[in-house]
């Protein structure tokens, strides 16, 4: 680890892998702390990705690929069943998958460093002027010209930096997740069952991972959560009701944003990206091609700041509106209307 | 005060995007506290926990 990068890039997911692959490509020099020990573990996703939105970041690869879906379908409270064809869907395995990205952008010229946890930003004012690092029980301190905080879930890194991120209990799902094996399921098709008894104020996904093998998850909202009726209660009731027999290899959980994005999404010298500036899709919770666009547009955005020697929020403010004005905010802003009238 | 049942935590990360005062930090394999910052009478974490993890004292 060097005492000075271009960009710091906090958090080894999606958005931080593409946004240091892509700031690295442009000749910048680039520093990617991920605290965990291994990139991508444990899972925290359902794993599914539309092909088109895919390909926009990496062509696909058998590795990384577990299930190519051609149908979705909705199922209601009443067992109705809708399908709803919106092109195809791939199932990633998020443990090669992550990795894979992280590897591109080593490969670009990022340095990486696991088990490196940025434990407070350094300050000078109201600018980030990068990180200090903890890294098996060493501490650094780690200068930067901008920061990008691609910390996910937790985005602590701009709350520090005094940005509130702080989710409200009515804007987080809280999800549950196994990995069912030996089951009997449709391995082409995507369900969605949509009822207050399965998944209040949220849904229940079955996606399929290739043969007899399906990630089934429940994401119920905050304020529905309790002792009893936690998103681990709701999912061992269907899937002990629906595959008594099926065997569960793996278990993953967590909290999916569903409020809106930051007011702001950008200050003087730092840049916040996918579920660290809260964009995952409000209504099916998804993330990782919002995580992967806002990533690239960062480093866009921090690249032309570096070369412009200009990192002040009204110059990085350009990323904010670049996002919210591309197809992905629109979008974005219309499922956050159609998430605000559901409730 | 809460206490927090690491044989149960998937190490997900919900409470601490919800906890108002910046008290819970993933931290190596482990969710940890920051007891100076705990609110009292807060129990978001608590609530929001998809497997329960975190449990509540009473005041
Ligand atoms: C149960 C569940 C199911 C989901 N299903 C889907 C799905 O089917 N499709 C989909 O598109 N999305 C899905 N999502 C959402 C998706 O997983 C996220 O939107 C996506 O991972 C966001 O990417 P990210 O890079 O912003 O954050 P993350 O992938 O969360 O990465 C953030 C990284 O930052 C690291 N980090 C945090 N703090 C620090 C620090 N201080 N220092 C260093 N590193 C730090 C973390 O360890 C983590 O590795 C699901 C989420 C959940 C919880
Ligand atoms: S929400 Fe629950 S499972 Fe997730 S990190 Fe917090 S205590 Fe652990
Ligand atoms: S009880 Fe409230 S203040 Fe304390 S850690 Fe939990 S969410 Fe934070």
């Amino acid at each position: 680890m060097k005492d000075s990068y271009d960009i710091l890039v906090v958090g080894g997911g999606p958005a931080g892998a593409v946004a240091a692959r892509t700031a690295a490509e442009a000749g910048l020099s680039v520093l990617l702390v991920e605290k965990r020990s291994a990139v991508g573990v444990p899972v925290r996703s359902g794993e599914s990705i539309g092909k088109d939105e895919l390909l926009e970041f990496i062509e696909a690869e058998q590795r990384f690929i577990k299930a190519e879906i051609d149908s979705s379908v909705l199922i209601g409270p009443d067992s109705s069943k809708k399908t709803i064809h919106d092109g195809e869907t791939i199932i990633l395995d998020r443990k090669i998958f992550d990795r894979e990205l992280i590897w591109r952008a080593a490969e670009a010229g990022a340095e990486i460093q696991v088990h490196a946890r940025a434990s407070a930003p350094i300050m000078e004012g109201e600018k980030v002027c990068g990180a200090v690092i903890e890294q098996h029980g060493k501490r650094y301190e780690v200068r930067a010209k901008i920061v990008i905080a691609a910390d996910g879930i937790e985005s602590k890194f701009a709350k520090w930096a005094g940005i509130d991120t702080t989710i409200p209990l009515d804007g987080i799902k809280s999800c549950a997740q196994y990995l069912v094996n030996d089951i009997d399921i449709d391995e082409k098709e995507m369900q969605f069952y949509i009822s207050p008894e399965d998944a209040p104020g949220g849904h229940l996904w079955i996606f399929p991972k290739g043969k007899r093998s399906a990630n089934i998850g429940v994401g119920i909202l905050g304020t529905e959560s309790a002792d009893g009726k936690r998103a681990c209660d709701y999912l061992n009731h269907f899937v002990e009701k629906n595959y008594p027999n099926g065997k569960i290899t793996e278990r993953s959980v967590g909290g999916v944003p569903v409020c809106k994005p930051l007011k702001e999404t950008a200050a003087d010298g730092i840049l916040i990206v996918g579920d660290a500036a809260r964009l995952s899709n409000p209504v099916t919770g998804h993330g990782i091609y919002n995580a992967m666009f806002t990533g690239r547009l960062a480093a866009e955005a921090a690249v032309s700041a570096v070369k412009n020697g200009n990192t002040s929020k009204e110059f990085l403010m350009a990323y904010d509106r670049a996002w919210r004005e591309s197809d992905m905010g629109k979008e974005h802003e219309r499922n956050c209307l159609v998430k605000e009238n559901m409730a | 005060m809460i206490t927090i049942r690491r044989e149960v935590c998937g190490y997900c990360g919900a409470c601490v995007s919800v906890c108002p005062s910046g008290a819970l930090e993933l931290i190596d394999a482990y969710l940890s506290v920051d007891s100076v910052l705990c609110k009292p009478k807060c129990k978001l974490c608590s609530t929001v926990c998809p497997l329960g993890a975190i449990l509540r004292s009473e005041e």
